[in-house]
């Protein structure tokens, strides 16, 4: 464990924390940013460059700028009279805290048991984007199809939930 | 601890964080962004199991993640119009003023 992965997994999880407990949703979406950046760092630290730079593709370059629009189209920065939280926020609390101490609880006690040898680094797997490339066409060819049929569909079906209805054009 | 299983902890920290926001916040889109946040926590899981794993070579968590990321950017394409389009028949995004079906 290394301190580049301490400092990493602190500001990933120190921006999670802070999308969702700042009351200003501006300052939510900002913090998001914050936290997907983090992980995108996490996945080149695990050698996994692909992955890491299609998050911050997809993640801070759609997703990020997606919500700050729907933020901005739904006045979302104005705080809310009855606070940020829910009525019932102690149940939800507690649910999140038993999850976490559940997962937790499994992580440590199978921490002989997971693969990988304890602190000495494993030599990084050196996967090219031509393997994945070669992958994704041969192998993982009907994923990818079903995947580009379902970015059609959410594509078309975004457009048309969103779509602004005229009065009486029905 | 061993590289992964700091990993899965963090990873285990992110997705009980987006489940408490998802389940405590009052704004919509406040709940898309803890879902996003619990996706990606999945995400990092799949990247560890991949590197430190017996066989990283067949690249299958990697093809996973990266097939997981495309549907979490369709999922909050959809929510976030969803959105828009309950924002604009209710004039709210609050979530705790959404108690009836009809339209």
């Amino acid at each position: 464990m290394s301190l580049v992965f301490y400092a990493i997994a602190g500001l990933t999880v120190a921006g999670g924390l802070a999308a969702m407990l700042l009351k200003n949703t501006v300052h939510c979406a900002l913090a998001l940013t914050v936290a997907f950046a983090g992980i995108a760092l996490l996945f080149l630290e695990l050698d996994a460059q692909f992955a890491g730079f299609a998050q911050i593709l997809v993640y801070i370059g759609a997703v990020a700028v997606l919500v700050v629009f729907a933020i901005l189209l739904t006045r979302g920065s104005e705080t809310p009279k009855g606070g940020v939280f829910s009525r019932n926020w102690l149940t939800g609390l507690a649910i999140a805290a038993g999850v976490f101490a559940v997962l937790g609880w499994a992580v440590l006690g199978s921490a002989r048991a997971l693969p990988g040898p304890g602190g000495t680094p494993t030599a990084a797997p050196t996967v090219t984007v031509l393997q994945i490339g070669n992958a994704l066409m041969g192998r993982y060819v009907l994923p990818l199809e079903i995947v580009a049929l379902l970015l059609t569909a959410a594509l078309i079906g975004a457009v048309i939930v969103a779509m602004h209805e005229k009065e009486g054009a029905k | 601890m061993t590289p992964l299983a700091g990993y899965l902890l963090v990873a285990a920290l992110l997705f009980s964080i987006g489940l408490a926001g998802a389940l405590t916040r009052r704004n919509a889109i406040l709940v898309l962004i803890g879902i996003e946040l619990m996706l990606n926590a999945a995400n990092l899981n799949l990247i560890a199991f991949w590197r430190y794993g017996p066989h990283p070579e067949a690249l299958t968590g990697m093809m996973f993640a990266i097939f997981s990321i495309a549907v979490a950017a369709a999922e909050a394409a959809v929510g976030l119009g969803l959105v828009i389009q309950i924002h604009r028949h209710a004039h709210s995004t609050d979530l705790d003023a959404m108690n009836r079906m009809k339209g």
